[in-house]
């Protein structure tokens, strides 16, 4: 609410702004002097200089002030609190969060904590009120610079698309700034990670046991971080998935592109996309409701032992799911094979079958490839199917009806809750998170690569 | 492609007609071979086809079939004396309503004298009975000191062996399957239900409240709210963000490395796995810049950067889609390259533009796994007033309900999914309509 008034006030600024800058060439104009540009440029010349600069900071106090509140706050910490050594301390910052922001019981916490949170909290309100003021008088500021500036000779136009053009620029950066923070971010957790449980373990061990203990001196403190099951489970459902998508959504895309009249088709294509509408929490709910009892009751009645959460539900609802990828782009991609290839064959005798299975598929293969690839990408990083419908059981297995477990899982349930953010349990999920994404990072470079020098080839 | 190249079907020549005399037998043969193959190969494509229809319309079904029931919501009807000696008429919040509720269970069921039996017969009625009794005296005192002949909310347990059919239930209970009503219960349920007393009536708690440990007593407005409010925010991020973005990358870019480098972040950011967005949120939103846990604020802005390149690539093709004759006519009155844009480019892509946000809006109303990392699945009753205090999403709301332990929760999960699409599919329908009336061909 307050950052409300706060915003009004900066807009007021600058609507006063707009205003003043207008007045001020409107009279030039009256008084016979010929501008370089109309009376509404200088107004908003102004303008942008008495909002943008507050914004910004607005943005990047924003940003910041929490980390500068918690370097005040540990450099005012009692004695006792102090010499902790630094994971112990920033576990006990935490504890001081949920407290001050009442996440946390009061009951059973020490004096001190207790007058660190309230500590915190008035920190927290100074830093807020400073950033506010802050971004008061830089408002102020740039509205005093831009109205200095006002003279007939301003070239207002310019000096208003050049601050527009920088905006653009820095809103393009943001996709930029969003794969360095992701990098960063999952890099320097999953480095803190690796200081505790050895790379060669978590990429080559075969047991994955996450539970550390409450306390260090516990039995079995240390869990074990062998990733290897998991990779091996996320890629075994991955393989379910393909097997589903990647049959049914081709030739669903070679019938509709090849033979579906123009009816049929406005009809299917839509249908189909409503299959990748659904979001991912429904599928799960499906899976674990209805595919996972038919899948467990028809491998019974065949004599196989199948487990709860089969690793084929999940792998073939998945599969249902990421049809549309498939089947949409590959359509587009077979779509925009030239007519003359078809009919050159076609003129030789070919059947339409023929037609398509040694003329416009092969010429269609790359594009089809990378909606393949994509379709892959997407089935690695896909939770919530697999968190309700797959389990958590760590087995290394290539038998789909074997319940097996994924990374996204992990992932997620190893921070759903509280978590202290310093267990090696914690992040090892971001040491997952780092896989995961460079998997997925090089499948998508590959099938934008793919894709990039299909286009060329028939644009 | 389909009208194109029209070829005679295989069957064209006459039945009875003799055989060409240019082929031989064994290249006849070989001909129907292909003909056949050219046959089943068709029915392949209709057949993929058809069983993504048919995956599609089990899943809907499966939903409707396990969903509808939820909407309604059995009832008892019971006479309640709104005895004064259980409340005080000057605060009628504080007083014992769960006293009166048990004492007119007891006078309608006198032979349940038993400790256990009373027990038993108290179970019958939802903790959300006696909060319904409650709401009604407070906005209404004049009921002190009156008997009412109200319809109360059942059970879960109650609710589960209606919705199952109470002879059915009672079959169960003779060949000793686990149903978790003893035969005590059951017998009273019939009699209620002989007397028109036991009925299942609209459940438009359902649609008015938070969420409950009580199956019987959940609602989704809780997590719509919430997902209103993180969709808000969403949107005020990454509309103007993307649109800046792409007015810059389709209008003003130059040609170099650095745009490129811009433009491939943006296709692959589409393609990175939710997930991945919710530990960027996780470690930045939250530990970084110390934002609130659970609230729609940090919810909204991890939406907006998974959707950001979602409608980046929209408002780009609608961009591209204004032809170059009318930015060609601007800059030859004199407009500058700015103004072409803001007066006219930018005005005839907005209707397209809009319409992938809503799409990609619809998409993030969906997405589940990132606000899992970022604490948006804590158990909240009260509905959310503003986009800091703690709030769940509808989409996670479905997530606890589906791994609720009570077999009440899978009718409501299923309801909260049908709820869920009914939003979608409204946000998708605003956006073709938009698509269709301001559609304009060049």
């Amino acid at each position: 609410m307050a950052l409300v008034l706060l915003l009004s006030a900066i807009l007021l600024l600058a609507a006063f702004g707009h205003w003043s800058g207008a007045r001020f060439a409107r009279r030039a104009r009256a008084a016979g002097l010929r501008l370089p540009a109309l009376p509404a440029y200088y107004g908003w010349y102004v303008a942008l200089w008495t909002g943008l600069p507050s914004l910004l900071l607005l943005v990047l106090w924003a940003a910041t002030q929490d980390w500068a509140v918690r370097q005040v706050l540990i450099a005012h910490l009692p004695e006792g609190l102090a010499a902790l050594p630094a994971d112990r301390l920033s576990l006990e910052l935490t504890t001081i969060r949920n407290i001050a922001y009442g996440l946390m019981p009061r009951q059973g916490v020490s004096p001190e904590v207790l007058a660190a949170a309230a500590e915190y909290l008035r920190l927290r309100e100074l830093a807020r009120l400073a950033g506010w003021g802050l971004a008061l008088s830089a408002a102020v500021g740039g509205l005093a610079f831009a109205a200095a500036q006002l003279s007939p000779r301003l070239r207002a136009r310019h000096a208003v698309e050049r601050l527009v053009l920088l905006v653009l620029l820095l809103c393009s950066v943001v996709a930029i700034l969003t794969t360095v923070g992701i990098v960063l971010s999952l890099i320097s957790e999953s480095l803190r990670f690796f200081a505790r449980v050895p790379a060669g373990e978590f990429f080559l061990g075969l047991t994955w046991s996450p539970q550390t203990a409450i306390r260090a001196e516990q039995v079995g403190a240390s869990g074990a971080f062998g990733a290897v099951p998991l990779f091996a489970g996320t890629l075994l459902i991955g393989a379910v998935a393909m097997l589903t998508c990647v049959p049914l959504g081709l030739m669903a895309a070679v019938w509709m592109s090849e033979y579906a009249p123009a009816r049929v088709r406005d009809v299917a294509k839509p249908a189909l996309e409503v299959l990748a509408g659904i979001p991912s929490v429904v599928y799960g709910f499906f899976a674990m409701l209805t595919v996972a009892p038919v899948v467990r009751e028809l491998g019974t009645a065949l004599g196989f032992e199948v487990a709860a959460q089969s690793a084929l539900a999940a792998g073939v609802v998945m599969g249902v799911m990421i049809i549309p990828n498939v089947s949409s782009l590959s359509d587009d991609v077979i779509r925009a094979v030239p007519m003359s290839l078809r009919e050159g064959s076609l003129s030789l005798g070919a059947t339409r079958a023929e037609t398509v299975t040694r003329v416009v598929l092969p010429a269609a293969l790359p594009g089809i490839v990378a909606a393949v690839i994509l379709a892959f990408s997407r089935a690695l990083g896909e939770t919530m199917i697999v968190v309700m419908a797959a389990g958590l059981a760590a087995n290394i297995t290539v038998n789909p009806l074997d319940a097996v477990t994924t990374v996204t899982v992990h992932i997620a349930m190893l921070l759903v809750g509280d978590q202290e953010f310093d267990s090696a349990k914690t992040l090892s999920a971001f040491a997952l998170g780092l896989v995961l994404f460079f998997a997925t990072l090089t499948l998508n470079l590959i099938a934008l690569h793919l894709a990039r020098r299909y286009r060329e080839r028939y644009d | 492609m389909t009208d194109a190249v029209p070829l005679p079907p295989p069957e064209a020549r006459p039945a009875g007609a003799p055989p060409s005399p240019h082929l031989s037998a064994r290249i006849a043969a070989r001909r129907r071979g292909r003909h056949r193959a050219e046959a089943r190969f068709r029915l392949y494509g209709l057949a993929a086809l058809a069983l993504c229809v048919v995956a599609l319309a089990v899943l809907l079904a499966s939903l409707l079939l396990t969903g509808l029931s939820a909407f309604r919501q059995t009832h008892l009807r019971l006479e309640v004396e709104i005895a004064p000696q259980h409340l005080d008429p000057a605060r009628p919040q504080a007083g014992d309503y769960g006293a009166m509720l048990r004492a007119a269970l007891e006078a309608r069921f006198p032979e349940a004298t038993s400790r256990a039996d009373r027990r038993r017969l108290h179970a019958l009625l939802s903790g959300g009975a006696e909060e319904d009794l409650r709401r009604m005296v407070v906005a209404d005192p004049s009921l002190i000191g009156t008997r009412q002949r109200l319809w109360l909310l059942a059970g879960t347990d109650v609710d589960m062996a209606v919705k199952t059919g109470l002879p059915r239930v009672a079959r169960q209970i003779a060949e000793g399957a686990g149903v978790r009503l003893s035969e005590r219960q059951l017998e009273w349920l019939e009699r209620l239900s002989r007397e028109g007393d036991l009925a299942l009536r609209w459940n438009s708690r359902f649609f008015t409240a938070g969420d409950s440990r009580d199956p019987e007593r959940v609602g989704v407005l809780g997590g719509l709210v919430g997902s209103l409010l993180t969709l808000l925010v969403c949107l005020a991020l990454a509309l103007p963000v993307g649109v800046a973005a792409a007015v810059y990358l389709e209008e003003f870019a130059p040609r170099n490395r650095f745009t490129a480098l811009i433009e491939v972040n943006i296709a692959n950011l589409a393609a990175v796995p939710s997930i991945v967005f919710g530990l960027l949120g996780l470690a930045v939103f939250l530990n970084v810049f110390g934002m609130p846990r659970s609230a729609p604020l940090v919810g909204g802005a991890v939406l907006a950067l998974l959707s950001l390149p979602i409608i980046i690539i929209a408002a780009r093709a609608a961009l591209r889609a204004v032809p170059p004759s009318v930015r060609e006519a601007a800059l030859a009155l004199g407009a500058s390259p700015m103004q072409v844009v803001t007066h006219h480019v930018l005005p005839l892509a907005m209707p397209g533009i809009l319409t992938g946000t809503i799409l990609a809006l619809a998409n993030a109303l969906g997405e589940t796994a990132p606000l899992l990392m970022i604490g948006m699945v804590a158990f909240i009753v009260d509905i959310p007033g503003d986009i800091l205090s703690p709030a769940t999403v509808l989409p996670v709301q479905i997530y606890m309900w589906a791994s609720g332990a009570e077999r009440g929760f899978v009718e409501k999960t299923a309801a909260g999914i049908l709820v869920l699409l009914a939003f979608m599919l409204s946000m998708n329908a605003v956006a073709i309509l938009m698509r269709r009336r301001v559609e304009r061909r060049w």
